[in-house]
């Protein structure tokens, strides 16, 4: 049910055979409705305005000068490139960069291996206690995190990997709940005719997933990637709980110290807390360009799956 | 020969079960691992006084007395309430309607949808901030326009009456995701339903009273219990606003939320136990809440194939 695109444009309305165009007729109807057309474009700009000009006033801020932050202009009044400069002395930037990239790509790939694999060992086999099991996979989805939040601390603590960055994605090699059921989803709508004769070419059960089930569901494991390497980028919370070390920040956290550092403890410089959400957001928006198709779709499909 | 088969057929399917299991099998041990024996442990935790370096003192039930009388777990809880029950209805509400424009935006839906969806790729941390800068009282954007159109807007980031509705709103900057949801969901209503209803002489408000919402209330629905359970669980955006590090000079009890609470007791105090006793009742709250809106869904939900609503 997937593998057909979920969201198609709305078709534009075909002009009626049956109805000839009379030139009267066709000046006289966009003028009936002209007013009402003239709201939606008015409502639908008003809040285009509010969802981006958060971000564009970010950016412009990140050009301005420390006196200049919050004067709130579009355009910079003396644009500058210093806070892009100055970033790099104030804080390791470079090196919270290449942790959080770290994090996120061993994150989200370990995810998708991982959830593939279980989501095709659900999709594919008739075992006794499938459906239980099953169940248990979604069921662990209600579970708030606080409840699990201190024992995992305790075992990553008791394997010394507190400090380390290994917390931030190891666990993420044993599947996660949500892309299972996703990826579930998409090899059950592959044909089984297609499984059938593979198997009679002498497929094993490994070649099986390898070269025709992962193949074929390349759609939902961008999906999965995408969507992990975005959780994964932003988090906050476990960079709270297990880097001590501000040279093992990930961005995220480095931009929590900074707030604490420059924008409370009486050293003002919110131009470079500007700037460092301009540098931490930028990659976000970058793979949101990039899997644009994938991330609209797979936002989509989780709410009809739901 | 009847026998010989049976016996194929059952190494068969012993074979299959097998590699079922493999394939499971990190799962199954992640399952172990990092859900049940969490579970289990933060149950015995929530029992004892824990604060890492020493071994767990068992003390009973004390923790739970304790979650009673400690005013700021009471207060957490209504900030946390407070929060849920104003942004999850106005979330919902502004995505649908967001999402209704969009289906008469014919051709510019795609563009729109895009950028709708935006600011959810912007980094919790980021929303934070920019919450603090977008909401300052002094030199804020948002009281600059409200000033423009003659509202004096109050200090959303300082005085206390005003930071959760200034959190509630900074909230809405990402509903761009549900609308995305409840897009879906509106362009799979059949069209000759509405063709219908046109017939029998329906107005818009009744075709959206009685075809859309039918319609979509499945989404809706979905929407409701998982974003309540999201806000309930909040915790970025108010974290970086309103706790700094270090003993939380900055901390403002309005802004207060269940979860931030409970990450302080636990990793800021190192009150282990205590928090795993949060946790629990977080655990049993958000049981209850979900297990209401699904009894009270299940009567309104109208599912296809099934005669009324």
């Amino acid at each position: 049910m997937a593998s057909t695109p979920i969201l198609k444009p709305v078709p534009a309305v075909e002009p009626d055979p049956g109805r000839v165009p009379v030139p009267e007729l066709s000046r006289t109807r966009p003028k009936r409705r002209s007013p009402l057309k003239l709201l939606l474009w008015l409502a639908l700009l008003a809040a285009m305005a509010v969802f981006v000009y958060p971000l564009v006033w970010l950016v412009s801020a990140s050009f301005k000068p420390q006196s200049e932050v919050f004067d709130n202009r579009l355009f910079p009044q003396t644009p500058t490139l210093a806070n892009y400069v100055e970033i790099w002395n104030a804080a390791p930037l470079a090196l919270w960069m290449g942790n959080t990239v770290l994090v996120t790509v061993l994150a989200a790939v370990a995810v998708t291996l991982s959830s593939s694999m279980v989501a095709w060992g659900f999709a594919y086999y008739r075992f006794r206690g499938r459906n239980a099991l099953f169940f248990l996979v979604l069921a662990t989805m209600m579970l708030p995190g606080a409840v699990t939040l201190i024992p995992t601390f305790l075992i990553w603590n008791a394997l010394g990997q507190v400090g380390t960055l290994t917390p931030l994605w190891a666990g993420n090699l044993f599947g996660s709940a949500f892309y299972i059921f996703l990826l579930r989803q998409f090899f059950l709508g592959v044909p089984r005719q297609i499984f059938e004769a593979a198997r009679t070419d002498g497929a094993n059960d490994w070649q099986l997933f390898r070269h025709f089930a992962l193949p074929l569901c390349k759609p939902a494991l961008i999906v999965t990637l995408l969507f992990e390497a975005q959780a994964a980028w932003t988090d906050l919370m476990r960079p709270l709980i297990y880097l001590r070390d501000s040279s093992t920040f990930t961005v995220p956290r480095g931009l929590k110290a900074m707030v604490d550092q420059f924008g409370f403890a009486g050293n003002w410089h919110w131009e470079l807390i500007v700037t460092a959400s301009v540098i931490t957001t930028l990659p976000m928006i970058v793979m949101f360009f990039i899997g644009q198709r994938h991330f609209i779709e797979g936002v989509a499909t989780t709410g009809l799956k739901g | 020969m009847d026998t010989a088969r049976t016996y194929r057929l059952r190494k068969r399917n012993r074979r299959q079960t097998r590699n079922a299991l493999l394939f499971i099998s990190p799962w199954i041990l992640g399952f172990l691992v990092f859900t049940l024996w969490p579970i289990l442990y933060s149950g015995y935790l929530s029992l004892t006084d824990y604060d890492v370096l020493n071994d767990p003192n068992f003390v009973g039930l004390e923790n739970y007395r304790q979650l009673g009388q400690d005013p700021r777990v009471m207060l957490s809880l209504r900030n946390t309430m407070f929060y849920a029950a104003l942004s999850v209805p106005l979330h919902i509400g502004i995505a649908l309607l967001l999402a209704m424009l969009l289906m008469r935006a014919r051709r510019a839906t795609g563009f729109f949808r895009t950028v709708f969806y935006l600011p959810n790729m912007t980094p919790p941390v980021a929303v934070g901030i920019l919450l603090l800068l977008l909401f300052n009282g002094h030199n804020g954007l948002v009281n600059a326009v409200l000033g423009f159109v003659g509202i004096p807007g109050p200090d959303w980031t300082t005085d206390s009456t005003w930071i959760k509705p200034g959190l509630v709103l900074m909230s809405l900057w990402t509903l761009g995701g549900s609308t995305i949801i409840l897009l879906a969901a509106l362009n799979n209503v059949p069209r000759d339903l509405y063709d219908a209803a046109l017939v029998d002489g329906a107005g818009p408000l009744r075709r959206f009273t009685s075809v859309t919402v039918p319609m979509i209330s499945g989404t809706l629905f979905f929407l409701v219990i998982v974003n309540t359970i999201a806000a309930l669980q909040s915790f970025t955006e108010a974290y970086t606003a309103y706790f700094g590090a270090g003993n939380g000079t900055y901390s403002n009890d309005a802004a207060l939320f269940y979860v931030i609470y409970l990450f302080r007791q636990a990793f800021e105090y190192l009150n282990m136990g205590f928090a795993s006793a949060m946790a629990w009742l977080l655990f049993a709250i958000i049981m209850v809440i979900t297990a209401i809106q699904y009894v009270v869904g299940r009567k309104l939900v109208f599912y296809e194939g099934e005669d009324g609503g």
